[in-house]
């Protein structure tokens, strides 16, 4: 499904990403765990095309095509998406027409008749249980006043939404209580499948109890350096990241 | 035909024999400005003399003022002898059909998803459908039967002249005076026509004036006069212009509106602007000078602006309001784009005189390519105004930065209890929001209009429902192409 080969990343002409190698099949669910600054956050951001963040090098297929030749929202409409660490409000935008338009923006490259008012209402009703989300949230501005647990709750009913087959979830633990985090990963759980993938960028080992991973890397300094699989997690859990850097 | 009439008609026709070559039965009068010009222009109307009178007065006034200098405009000078003052509905010169008009108006028609028989009625198409006239003609007639039912006059300000004189005579000129400014005195002296409208005492007006003006709508020139007076108790909603582009051989529009709201009366007033911007460099674009004044003569009475400024190569316009009614109420809303090479100087007056009075202003100004908006706002708190209040929140959205917004915001306030309050802000759209949009599968283009539309919404949800869904729909098209 995706293959990272040789990645080198710059932003604002420094290299963030230093050649970094990965491949993840369909169904499978792949952990990325390390210290602040390794460059998590630079990875999906490449991956899903925003704009300032320079492939200096080496490439990324998905589904068998060049990535990094599309544009971002042909990226999202080819099933990427990423779940923000930090996400955007955009004042005055309605959350359920934000949605909608995702939605019919994905149908319409499909080929696909655009969905209704009625049927989109559905969908989300039956979504928004999923995560337990408050159906007011739809009716506010994007993102507009939510509280930290609200947003993150937010990127994952867009995903339930959305159906990707390449989900990006960026540190979407960090900031939700136990709770919230059960419920979170129930959501993402209940997408997986064997043709939907997952890249699972976290600090902590937390999250993993929730969502188990085929397999754990270890990103430091804008390289890969050690993968295995869940028993990593709890590996570093125990002896922090600095072990690995100073080997790396 | 009254003998006063009669008396200016000859008098027109004499003068006529020295000054041109062209009968006065012609359509158009040839280029050209001078007492002769408005004698002939008052005679074609057929006017009473106290008009003639009123248009001449302003005449003299006119000649002795001088063009304002605004800062943030960039005006070629205009040449005032080199304009037609008078040009007779057209009838048969116009495209025979659709086929015949510019394909890249009728694509834009077609984005805003105006109805076969409106764009051609727009685009001037002279052949009409018998049934579309006939449909349109009955609709018309529905609404002007229950519009007199109500008591409600409205009609053209020419055909007011002559049915309803007491009333124009009273108010015409009360709100802008002659001499408010260099384009409100061309203005008085050369007027061609504009809308009529009276609500008497009590009275709610049945419908949105809108849905009659659309249908009823025609090239009023390019020197429109409108007044409406909404009488104690009364209430009207008042919606001008289209969001169709309209294009206009005639540069320079220098409209005049006025409004009278007496006590406890009402009136909300909606404009949609889009006229043809020029193109990247400005050229052939309109110059609109605007002005639009509402007096709230009454206590408790009501104003409230509502504008979506989206075309003309210049636009200058300061819908304002005189409060001078105790408890009176203004308000204005507005959104103006300048894209291309456009340039707006946009804003609002709110002259506070009565006790208790209070004014909202919300502004928001969004500048893409090359596009100039300015923001230019005066509250003004007199002595005598006891508790008066103002809020303003004055909102600018950057699209490049090849653009530019300025705000202007004066206040005078000459009574210690007032209280004034102005918010002001000045953003880029946001990479990181149109990245999550893009990120969710939104186009780039449907993503900005999306942003913008967000940062409207305030005014939007002050327009007639209708309407609002086609002004979002007018920015988006607007906005096409100017991201980058
Ligand atoms: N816009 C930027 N300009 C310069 N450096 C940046 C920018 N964005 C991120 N970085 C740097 O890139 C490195 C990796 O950041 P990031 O990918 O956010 O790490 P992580 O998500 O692993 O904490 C950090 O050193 C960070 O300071
Ligand atoms: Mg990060």
């Amino acid at each position: 499904m995706l293959e990272i080969k040789d990645l080198h990343v710059s932003v604002d002409g420094k290299e963030i990403l230093k050649g970094l190698n990965l491949s993840v099949d369909a169904g499978q669910v792949h952990a990325i765990m390390g210290p602040n600054g390794a460059g998590k956050s630079t990875l999906s951001y490449v991956l899903s095309g925003r704009e300032g963040y320079h492939v200096t090098d080496g490439s990324v297929t998905y589904k068998g095509r060049d990535l990094l030749a599309m544009e971002t929202d042909e990226r999202a409409c080819e099933g990427i998406f990423l779940a923000f660490q930090y996400p955007v409000e955009i004042p005055g935008v309605n959350s359920s027409y934000f949605l909608k338009a995702a939605v019919n923006a994905r149908r319409r490259y499909r080929g696909e008749p655009e969905m209704n008012a009625m049927e989109f209402m559905k969908l989300t009703k039956e979504k928004m249980q999923v995560v337990e989300m408050k159906q007011e949230l739809l009716a506010r501005s994007v993102n507009e006043g939510f509280s930290g647990g609200e947003k993150k709750r937010n990127e994952i009913f867009q995903m339930a939404v959305l159906e990707p087959e390449l989900t990006i979830l960026d540190e979407t633990d960090s900031g939700l209580d136990i709770d919230a985090l059960r419920i979170v990963a129930g959501g993402v759980n209940a997408l997986r499948n064997e043709q939907r993938s997952m890249i699972v960028v976290t600090h902590y080992q937390r999250l993993l109890d929730y969502i188990r991973p085929d397999h754990v890397h270890v990103l430091a300094d804008g390289i890969i350096v050690k993968s295995g699989d869940e028993k990593l997690a709890l590996e570093l859990e125990e002896k922090g990241y600095s072990w690995l850097e100073k080997s790396a | 035909m009254s003998a006063d009439n009669q008396e200016v008609r000859e008098l027109a026709q004499k003068e006529y024999e020295h000054g041109f070559v062209t009968d006065i039965q012609a359509d158009t009068l040839p280029p050209g400005l001078d007492e002769d010009v408005i004698r002939a222009i008052s005679a074609k109307k057929n006017e009473p003399q106290w008009m003639l009178e009123w248009r001449l007065d302003a005449y003299e006034k006119w000649l002795k003022m001088t063009p304002p200098q605004w800062p943030h405009l960039r005006i070629q000078p205009i040449d005032y002898q080199a304009i037609s003052y008078y040009s007779a509905p057209r009838q048969g010169d116009g495209p025979k059909s659709l086929d015949e008009v510019d394909p890249k108006l009728l694509e834009t028609y077609n984005k805003l998803g105006i109805p076969l028989e409106e764009q051609k009625m727009l685009a001037g198409v002279t052949d009409m459908a018998v049934d579309a006239v006939f449909d349109s003609v009955s609709v018309k007639t529905t609404f002007t039967r229950q519009l007199e039912e109500a008591g409600v006059i409205f009609c053209s300000i020419s055909e007011a002249m002559h049915k309803h004189p007491a009333l124009v005579q009273q108010y015409l000129g009360t709100v802008v005076p002659k001499t408010d400014n260099y384009y409100a005195a061309l203005n008085c002296a050369v007027f061609t026509d504009g809308s009529f409208v009276y609500i008497p005492k009590g009275t709610r007006c049945p419908m949105e004036l809108s849905t009659y003006f659309r249908i009823n709508a025609q090239n009023t020139g390019q020197f429109e006069r409108t007044l409406i007076i909404a009488d104690e108790g009364s209430h009207v909603s008042y919606l001008e212009g289209c969001t169709a582009p309209i294009r206009d051989e005639n540069q320079l529009h220098a409209a005049v509106v006025e409004l009278v709201a007496m006590e406890n009366a009402e009136i909300k007033y909606s404009t949609v602007q889009n006229w043809y911007p020029g193109d990247e460099t400005g050229k052939g674009g309109i110059y609109n000078f605007v002005t639009k004044r509402a007096e709230c003569r009454g206590d408790h009475s009501r104003v409230s602006w509502t504008q979506v400024e989206t075309g003309s190569s210049i636009t200058w316009k300061y819908p304002s309001c005189v409060l001078k009614g105790d408890n009176s109420v203004g308000e204005f809303y507005s959104v103006a784009l300048s894209s291309l090479a456009q340039q707006a100087d946009t804003g609002t007056k709110m002259i506070h005189l009565g006790r208790n009075t209070s004014s909202t202003i919300v502004s928001k100004g969004i500048s893409a390519m090359k596009g100039q908006n300015a923001y230019r706002g005066l509250v003004q708190v007199n002595k005598n105004a006891e508790n008066a209040r103002n809020y303003t929140q004055c909102d600018s959205l950057l699209l490049g930065d090849t653009c530019g917004a300025h705000t202007f915001p004066y206040m005078e306030v000459k009574n210690p209890t007032a209280r004034v309050e102005h918010e002001a802000t000045t953003s880029r759209i946001g990479e990181d929001q149109l990245f999550y949009c893009r990120q969710r599968g939104i186009s780039e283009e449907d993503a900005v209009s999306m942003i913008v539309n967000g940062f409207c919404k305030e005014v939007f949800r002050e327009l007639p429902m209708e309407f609002a869904v086609e002004a979002q729909k007018l920015l988006s098209v607007s906005l096409e192409g100017a991201v980058g």
